[in-house]
C-alpha cells in the first residue's frame, strides 16, 4: 500500500530539484551582467524613443510619437537602404572569401588546423581601430597597393580607392571575415567525408556535389557566420568615418550624428530601436525560412 | 515541488538588486567621482590633491601639466575629448569629476545655458589681464564670468605652394575641379556650412531655410572634388600629398608646415571663422579653488608661450606672443595678421536652426 506513494516521493529526493536549480544558479552572473548592461539600457533607450529632444540635447519627457514618425523619412530609409545593400554585398564576399578558407582548414591535418585557425584570430589581438588606419596605409595614393601595382607596371597612374564605398566593404570585409571563417569552418569539420565521396562515387557532378551536399550540409554554419558578418556590418560606423572619408552615412554613422552632433537623443534612439527590431525580425524570418530548425529537403 | 521555479525569479532578482547596490557603491566610492558624493568644497572632505581636466586630444602635453603638478603639488589628471558635441554629451550623460574644462566659444554659452559651470573668482586668476584686447568682452561671456579664452586662431586653407602655384584668396578655390578628390574638408557640419555661405555671401551663422538650402546645394555640387571630410589627420594628409587643399584650424596647418615644407595657409577674403577654446571650472567641481589656480597657471606667459611651441596653437596671452620664436610668431596659421581681424566672424549657436543644418548635413553625406 505504501508503494503507490513511494515514487511521488523519491522523485522529490531524486535529486532532480537540485539538479533543475544548480545550473539555472550558474547562469546567474550572466543574467545580472546582460540585465544591467543589455535589458536595463534597451529599456532606457525604448523610454527616451517617446519622449522630445531639449534644445541643447538631453530629453523632455513630453511623450510622442513623431520620432518614429521621423524614421520612415525618405532621407533616412535611403541610409537604410545604403547600410543594407553595403552589409549584404559585405556578407556576400565574405561567404565567398570565407568558404574555400574554412574548407581548405578543416580538411587539413588536426596539428596544422590549430595554427591555421590561430592565423585567422590573429588580427583580434590589435584594435580594430589600428588595423583600420593599416588599411589607409595601404590604399592610399602613394601606399602599398599603388606602390606595388605601379612596379609591376600594371597600372600608370595611381588607383584611387581609399575613400570610397569600395574602401567601405574592403574594410568592413578584412574585420569581419574571421567571423564567417569560424563558424564555417566549424560546419566543415563536422561534415562526414563518406556523404561526399558516396556523391562523388554516383556520379554526381562538381556542382551537384557542392549545391546538394556540402552546401546543405554546413548551411548551420553559413546562416551563424551570415549573421555574425551582417550584424555588425549593418550598423558599422568606424570603417565608413575612416576608410569611406566620412562621405557617406551608414545607419551607425546616423545614429552617432544625432547622438553627438544633433543632440537629438530621442530620435537616435528611436533609429537604434527600430535597426535592432528590423535586424531580428529579419533574422528570425531567415531562420524559421531557412535555418538549421527547417528541413533541408524541403526546399528541394 | 514547484516551489524551487518560483524561487527563481525572486533569486534573479535578488542578484540583480545585490549587484546593482555594488556596482553604485564602487561607482560612488570611485576616485574623481567627488560631486557625486556630495563633498564638494567641504573643509573636512577628501584634501584636494587631483585634479581632473578635461581637454581637446591634441591640447594635451606631458611636460606642461607635469609644471603645475610639481608647483602646486599635486595630481593632473587628464582625460581627452574630439568634439565640443562629445565633450557636452559626455558632460550631460553625468560623467561627473572633472574640474577643469576647454570648451569653444559657442560652447562657453550653451554650457552656461544648461547651469554647467561656475563663476571665476578673477582674484585668483591675475593673468587674466594679459587676455588680447580682441579676446576680451566676447559676446558669448563678456565679463569672463565663466571663462577665459586660452588657444584661438582662425579656420582657413592649407594649401601646396608646390602643387596650387597661384596662392589662392578665395573659398572658391574649393570647388576647382582641377583639384578633384585633393581636397579635405572640416568633418564638422557648422564649419563646412560656414564655407558655402561665406562664398554666396552670408554669414555663417544664417539661420534663413533657404540661404541654408542654396549653401546645401553648392555643397552637393562639391562633394564630388571632395576627397574626404575629417576633422583628425588632414595633417598627415596635407604632409603626405594625398591633398593639397584642407579647410582646417590653423594650428593643425602649421603642423603640416613643419613636415612638408612647401605648405601654406591663408584666409580667404570671403571671411572666416575666428574660436577660441577656453578655460571654464564646472559647477560640479570639487576644487574650485584650485581649478582656478591650475587656469592662472596656464595662462602664465611662460608656460602659455612653450604651448604655443609646443602645441602650434596660439595663446590669449598677448605677452606670450613676443617669447615666442619668430617662426611661429610670424605664421598667420598661428597668430592671424591683423589685417585679416575684421573679416573674422564667431561661430554662434543658432538654436533650433541647428536642426536645418543637421538634416543639410545629412543631405550632402546622402549624395
Amino acid at each position: 500500500m505504501n508503494s503507490p506513494t513511494r515514487p511521488s516521493d523519491r522523485s522529490e529526493c531524486s535529486g532532480e530539484a537540485p539538479a533543475s536549480r544548480r545550473p539555472s544558479r550558474l547562469l546567474l552572473p550572466a543574467l545580472v551582467w546582460l540585465g544591467l548592461c543589455l535589458v536595463l539600457p534597451l529599456f532606457l533607450m525604448l523610454a527616451i524613443s517617446f519622449a522630445s529632444r531639449g534644445t541643447y540635447g538631453g530629453v523632455v519627457w513630453t511623450l510622442t510619437l513623431a520620432n518614429y514618425a521621423n524614421v520612415v523619412d525618405p532621407l533616412y530609409v535611403r541610409i537604410f537602404a545604403r547600410s543594407v545593400g553595403l552589409a549584404t554585398l559585405t556578407t556576400l564576399l565574405c561567404l565567398a572569401l570565407g568558404f574555400p578558407i574554412a574548407y581548405y582548414i578543416a580538411r587539413l591535418p588536426p596539428r596544422l588546423q590549430g595554427i591555421w585557425l590561430l592565423l585567422v584570430m590573429i588580427p583580434f589581438w590589435t584594435n580594430f581601430l589600428v588595423r583600420t588606419y593599416a588599411w589607409i596605409f595601404i590604399l592610399r595614393a602613394e601606399g602599398l597597393l599603388n606602390t606595388v601595382l605601379a612596379g609591376l607596371g600594371l597600372i600608370g597612374s595611381p588607383v584611387d580607392v581609399l575613400y570610397s564605398e569600395t574602401a567601405i566593404v574592403i574594410g568592413l570585409v578584412y574585420g569581419y571575415l574571421p567571423f564567417m571563417i569560424l563558424p564555417l569552418y566549424a560546419a566543415v569539420e563536422r561534415l562526414p567525408v563518406a556523404l561526399v565521396e558516396a556523391a562523388w562515387d554516383l556520379y554526381a557532378s562538381r556542382w551537384a556535389v557542392f549545391w546538394r551536399v556540402i552546401v546543405p550540409l554546413t548551411k548551420p554554419g553559413l546562416v551563424a557566420g551570415a549573421i555574425l558578418v551582417f550584424i555588425p556590418s549593418v550598423g558599422a560606423f568606424i570603417t565608413p568615418d575612416l576608410m569611406g572619408g566620412a562621405r557617406t552615412m551608414m545607419i551607425g554613422n546616423l545614429i552617432q550624428h544625432e547622438f553627438l552632433v544633433a543632440r537629438d537623443w530621442p530620435f537616435g534612439s528611436a533609429i537604434g530601436l527600430v535597426l535592432m527590431a528590423s535586424v531580428l525580425l529579419g533574422v528570425v524570418t531567415y531562420l524559421r525560412a531557412e535555418g538549421p530548425g527547417a528541413r533541408p529537403a524541403a526546399g528541394g | 515541488m514547484n516551489l524551487s521555479k518560483h524561487q527563481l525569479p525572486w533569486k534573479v532578482v535578488q542578484g540583480l538588486l545585490l549587484s546593482a547596490a555594488v556596482v553604485l557603491v564602487v561607482y560612488q566610492q570611485w576616485p574623481g567621482d567627488g560631486p557625486t558624493t556630495g563633498t564638494s568644497d567641504k573643509p573636512g572632505g577628501r584634501p584636494p590633491t587631483t585634479l581632473h581636466y578635461f581637454t581637446w586630444s591634441d591640447y594635451t602635453d606631458k611636460e606642461l601639466i607635469r609644471a603645475f603638478e610639481r608647483e602646486a603639488g599635486v595630481k593632473v589628471v587628464v582625460d581627452t575629448f574630439g568634439s565640443n558635441e562629445e565633450l557636452l554629451a559626455k558632460l550631460q550623460s553625468g560623467a561627473g569629476g572633472y574640474d577643469v574644462v576647454v570648451p569653444s566659444d559657442f560652447m562657453v554659452a550653451i554650457m552656461a545655458k544648461q547651469d554647467l559651470l561656475a563663476e571665476l573668482d578673477l582674484s585668483l586668476i591675475p593673468n587674466v589681464r594679459f587676455v588680447f584686447e580682441r579676446l576680451q568682452h566676447l559676446p558669448f561671456d563678456p565679463d569672463n564670468r565663466y571663462s577665459i579664452p586660452y588657444l584661438w586662431g582662425t579656420v582657413g586653407i592649407g594649401y601646396d605652394s608646390a602643387v596650387v602655384p597661384v596662392p589662392p584668396d578665395s573659398w572658391e578655390v574649393l570647388w576647382d575641379p582641377r583639384y578633384r578628390r585633393k581636397i579635405s574638408m572640416l568633418n564638422d557640419q557648422r564649419e563646412v556650412f560656414g564655407v558655402a555661405l561665406r562664398t554666396l555671401g552670408h554669414s555663417g551663422n544664417a539661420t534663413d531655410p533657404a540661404v541654408i538650402d542654396r549653401a546645401k546645394a553648392k555643397l552637393v555640387r562639391q562633394k564630388d572634388l571632395v576627397k574626404t571630410y575629417t576633422s583628425e589627420n588632414y595633417q598627415q594628409l596635407l604632409a603626405y600629398g594625398d591633398v593639397v587643399l584642407a579647410h582646417g584650424w590653423g594650428g593643425t596647418v602649421a603642423r603640416a608646415m613643419a613636415e612638408r615644407p612647401s605648405i601654406r595657409y591663408v584666409i580667404p577674403k570671403e571671411g572666416a571663422t575666428i574660436w577660441a577654446d577656453c578655460l571654464v571650472v564646472l559647477k560640479t567641481s570639487s576644487h574650485k579653488d584650485l581649478a582656478m589656480r591650475f587656469i592662472n597657471h596656464l595662462l602664465d606667459r611662460d608656460v602659455a608661450a612653450r604651448t604655443t611651441e609646443r602645441l602650434l596653437f596660439a595663446t590669449s596671452n598677448r605677452e606670450a606672443r613676443a617669447l615666442v620664436q619668430a617662426k611661429y610668431r610670424d605664421n598667420p596659421a598661428i597668430y592671424p595678421p591683423d589685417s585679416v581681424l575684421d573679416r573674422l566672424e564667431w561661430t554662434i549657436d543658432v538654436g533650433e536652426a541647428a536642426r536645418l543644418y543637421d538634416r543639410a548635413w545629412t543631405e550632402v553625406k546622402l549624395q
